[in-house]
């Protein structure tokens, strides 16, 4: 009888009543949990050191391809070549890649394509070309009418230039006669940050309107349709790679986070479990000595 | 006293004579910027050279500082850089292009770029012969011109190999 006054029972608060089969399935409910949780945590612990090893590789090889890249841009800065926005026909691509669960790389992609569309002046012919499945899924389901072609199998394996030669190709061929091209990408500033990026496409017509183009000699029509086709090649390379760059690097900080935090919600759930058990061991307790007690 | 007047100038003095030194000297009138890489090396970045030998489709030449600013296409063939302590390095490239800015800085952008001395005298012969049956055995417009693009650049690479 005294026996009583000291027994405190520590209910959960999910718990309603006190019965012992109550108890009893959240027990096993919370232990099954428990064993997900901590599934969920080697899952992504692994996640976690593949990229960042792929991200190791990829900010090798984008420190090689910088120079490449500010290089075949700087013609275009030189000759202070701009488009001019007022023109019907525009063409956006959006550089993203096949797979997810790597923080907000691809929705940033789309979400800049989002605000800039309504921007543009009344009247203009706005087409798109994917590249990733991700800019794939959702563009294709906003804009599908407008959505020219899309490219597959990127973001499993580093780009290489031929990559960026067959989509430049591809965006050469396309029977859209686009006067204003934007390329959307995620320019890699640092292992937290990056900026999503907007870079020019030139046509033929912009860059011979161009500002300083007359200062550079020996330019004919032969020329610059060779040089115009290598330098969009290049710019895609170099976007890709930073591209790349940045998704590894958010794919690596976005499974850190999940692990931690994986980490946490099994601590919580271990605390949960134990007192969850130690609630039933004294609720079998209270019944033998509460049935010894009758029988006395 | 006319000591201590001498002494009191001088800070002054110092000061100035080291506000006319620290003017930082700009990029002099024979400087220029090389940048030659391939995307997968770089082997000058915003360098100094005096002097860099280029092969294109429009004819091969020389670009020193303060060259005109023209653009060109490279052909296969080998870009020799007279470096300023004297060397020559020379280099393979397979295509690419060049841009000589108005700023004088100079691009070369290489699809795919060599030392010559990496180069493989025997896979070269291989090459070419492979290249010359593709020719032969060439059915389409598009097949025959990539053979003869293969041609044309096997022969460059063996002249490179040859003079080297």
């Amino acid at each position: 009888m005294a026996l009583f006054g000291k027994v405190v029972v520590t209910l959960p608060q999910s718990c309603g009543t006190s019965s012992q089969w109550r108890h009893m399935a959240t027990l096993k409910a919370i232990s099954m949990r428990l064993k997900a949780v901590k599934n969920i945590q080697k899952i992504t612990k692994s996640m976690k050191m593949v990229s960042a090893a792929k991200y190791a590789k990829a900010e090798r090889e984008l420190r090689l391809a910088r120079p490449y890249g500010v290089g075949a841009q700087s013609f275009y800065q030189r000759a202070e070549i701009t488009q001019d926005e007022k023109k019907p026909n525009h063409l956006i691509v959006a550089m993203t890649s096949d797979r997810g669960l790597c923080g907000s790389v691809h929705s940033n992609i789309v979400r800049a394509i989002k605000a800039a569309l309504p921007l543009k002046p009344p009247g203009t012919n706005v087409k798109l070309i994917a590249i990733g499945d991700k800019a794939r899924g959702i563009l294709g389901r906003l804009y599908k009418n407008d959505m020219l072609m899309h490219f597959v199998d990127i973001g499993k394996r580093p780009p290489v230039f031929q990559d960026a030669g067959n989509v430049a190709l591809e965006i050469l061929k396309c029977p859209f006669e686009f006067d204003v091209g934007e390329m959307y990408y995620n320019v890699f500033r640092s292992v937290v940050a990056y900026r999503t990026t907007v870079m020019p496409i030139n046509t033929m017509q912009t860059i011979t309107e161009g500002g300083k183009v007359s200062l550079y000699d020996s330019v004919d029509e032969e020329v610059l349709r060779s040089y115009r086709e290598f330098s969009l090649a290049s710019l895609i390379f170099f976007a890709m790679k930073e591209s790349a760059c940045s998704e590894q690097s958010q794919r690596m900080t976005a499974m850190d986070s999940a692990t931690k935090n994986a980490g946490e919600m099994i601590d919580k759930l271990t605390l949960k479990y134990n007192r969850q058990r130690q609630a039933v061991i004294t609720n079998e307790l209270v019944e033998i000595i509460s049935g010894a007690a009758a029988l006395k | 006293m006319s000591i201590c007047r001498n002494v009191g100038i001088l800070p002054r003095l110092t000061k100035q004579c080291i506000r006319l030194a620290s003017v930082q000297p700009t990029r002099s009138y024979a400087d220029m910027a090389f940048t030659f890489a391939s995307p997968a090396s770089v082997f000058y970045n915003k360098a100094n050279v005096k002097q860099i030998d280029v092969p294109s489709f429009s004819g091969s030449f020389g670009i020193l500082p303060n060259h005109v600013p023209l653009i060109a296409v490279l052909k296969p063939g080998v870009i020799t850089v007279h470096e300023q302590d004297g060397q020559n390095k020379r280099y393979f490239v397979s295509s690419g292009s060049v841009t000589v800015n108005d700023d004088s800085t100079v691009q070369i952008l290489a699809e795919e770029a060599c030392t010559v001395d990496q180069l493989d005298a025997q896979a070269v012969r291989d090459g070419a012969t492979k290249a010359a049956q593709d020719l032969l055995s060439a059915s389409s417009e598009v097949a025959k011109a990539e053979a003869q693009i293969a041609m044309e650049c096997y022969e460059a690479l063996q002249k490179a190999v040859d003079s080297h």
